[in-house]
């Protein structure tokens, strides 16, 4: 069975190295991705449209507003999944396993944990919010606010961080987050707009129209970096403890 | 010549593509030839690493640099006012920011593969924490996560079903039912024998149909009693 799979594996990598021929090479300036009229609009009107430094941000936020809107529902929806799949499916099940040990948190381990996990939460507000100006943005301030959960999780048990951001607060932070993302689309509906057309909110921000969508291009990625933040501890702490919700690994 | 010269095309001036390739073969053999679900998780994150590594290879230019523009070119801050200044001098009113020309766009790598990219990795774990789930789930039911094992197990839930006190009364029931049908077509002479020979697969048929049904309260038993695995 292993040496069949291995026909189409050489089937697909040889006819991919064949097509790979017709690839720009490496570092292109001319290649039909970089030349297309698309990429080069971004790179020349994002400072015009919105006078946000990071392409990427503004590209995310703004011009691909609504593609953003709906991959953070889809964290949601894997997360509010895997609560479904994995509760009370240990119910009746042994509560320790041979391989978990009664054991204290270790003491330099807890310690420094307590030391970092402020500086990582500061530098996850940091990412979300310089995102505009620098590398960074919603996902990546929300991965990291995410871990640091999930890092006191690791070193104290699953009840100790459970404790700092109990399940039914991740699942209201988790929708909270698609509540700001829509509600900032839907707010410059009411003021006249499309839905996800920040220029907009000028009417109720004391800003010129590129700065409006610089500002609500802020308030999206906040709402991106609540959901991103609670749905990864929720994948932590469903998985880690099958669903039970204590003890953890 | 003609090879050497698709060698020195593909593994000289298009190595990147090559690597990915390899990378995605491993992610593909992994999901088909592994047994373990687990295994096939990361096979399947090998994959996605893959096709992630292609798409910001593509948005790379020659010595462009990273899609934020550079201090000359920001539409915001210090250092954009300045150089307005310096460029407008007639201008009283702050700066403008002015799209920027071909020349200066070629300077700065292509954002849009990796906006597609940033997302897909976020979702990527996301997805990925849902199979992992499933995944446990799973071993809570069936206690194994290795393919084999697990179709093993199914199968013999599937015969004890068709086991059942139920099952069988149907069956049984199915069986004469055809039995009389075949006497009476035979009865009534000159039937083909191709019509008598599909009769039985068609019970067959319903029969499978039957067992699924009684299945996961069987499946259920099993899982009360978990074989220990060394």
């Amino acid at each position: 069975m292993k040496l069949f799979s291995l026909i189409p594996v050489f089937v697909i990598g040889v006819l991919l190295l064949w097509a790979g021929q017709d690839f720009p090479k490496w570092g292109d300036v001319e290649s039909p991705a970089s030349k297309s009229p698309v990429s080069s609009h971004f790179i020349a009107n994002t400072g015009v449209d919105t006078e946000v430094p990071n392409m990427v941000t503004a590209v995310l936020a703004d011009y691909r507003g609504f593609d953003t809107m709906f991959e953070t529902v889809v964290v949601f929806i894997a997360g509010m999944a895997v609560i479904a799949i994995l509760r009370g499916s240990s119910v009746g099940r042994p509560r320790r396993k041979d391989h978990e040990v009664e054991a204290e948190p270790d003491l330099i381990v807890t310690n420094t944990v307590r030391l970092i996990v402020p500086v990582i939460q500061i530098f996850a507000f940091y990412v979300l919010a310089h995102g505009h100006v620098s590398p960074g943005g919603g996902f990546q301030g929300g991965v990291l606010m995410g871990a640091s959960f999930i890092l006191i999780a690791l070193s104290w048990d699953l009840e100790k961080a459970m404790s700092r951001f109990p399940i039914e607060r991740c699942l209201f932070v988790a929708a909270m987050g698609i509540v700001l993302y829509g509600g900032i689309g839907l707010l410059s509906m009411m003021l006249g707009g499309e839905f996800l057309d920040y220029a907009e909110l000028e009417k109720i921000l004391p800003v010129s129209r590129e700065m409006a969508r610089y500002h609500a291009m802020l308030g999206v990625e906040i709402g991106v970096g609540f959901t991103v933040a609670a749905i990864m501890f929720v994948l932590y702490a469903n998985l880690a403890s099958e669903g039970r919700l204590k003890q953890g690994l | 010549m003609e090879g050497g010269s698709l060698v020195s095309e593909l593994f000289i001036e298009r190595l990147n593509y090559c690597i990915y390739v390899v990378l995605l073969l491993i992610g593909l053999w992994a999901m088909l030839a592994k047994r373990n679900l687990v295994k096939k998780l990361i096979g399947m994150s090998i994959f996605q690493t893959a096709i992630i590594l292609f798409y910001v290879s593509i948005a790379v230019k020659k010595d462009a640099t990273i899609p934020i523009y550079l201090a000359e070119h920001d539409p915001h801050g210090s250092h954009a006012k300045v150089v307005t200044e310096q460029n407008a001098t007639g201008k009283q009113d702050a700066y403008h920011p002015v799209e920027l020309k071909p020349e200066t766009v070629k300077g700065y790598a292509n954002p849009l593969p990796h906006v597609l990219m940033l997302t897909a990795i976020v979702v990527g774990v996301a997805t990925l924490g849902l199979a992992l789930a499933l995944t446990q789930r799973i071993y809570q039911g069936y206690g194994t996560i290795e393919e084999d094992e697990l179709l093993d197990k199914l199968d013999r839930a599937d015969e004890r079903a068709s086991q059942s006190p139920i099952v069988k009364e149907k069956r049984n029931a199915q069986r004469r039912k055809s039995a009389q049908q075949a006497k009476a077509k035979a009865a009534a002479g000159s039937v083909s024998k191709s019509n008598t020979a599909a009769k039985p697969s068609s019970v067959t048929k319903g029969k499978k149909k039957a067992q699924p049904k009684k299945s996961p309260s069987k499946t259920s038993a099993t899982k009360a009693k978990p074989k220990p695995k060394s």
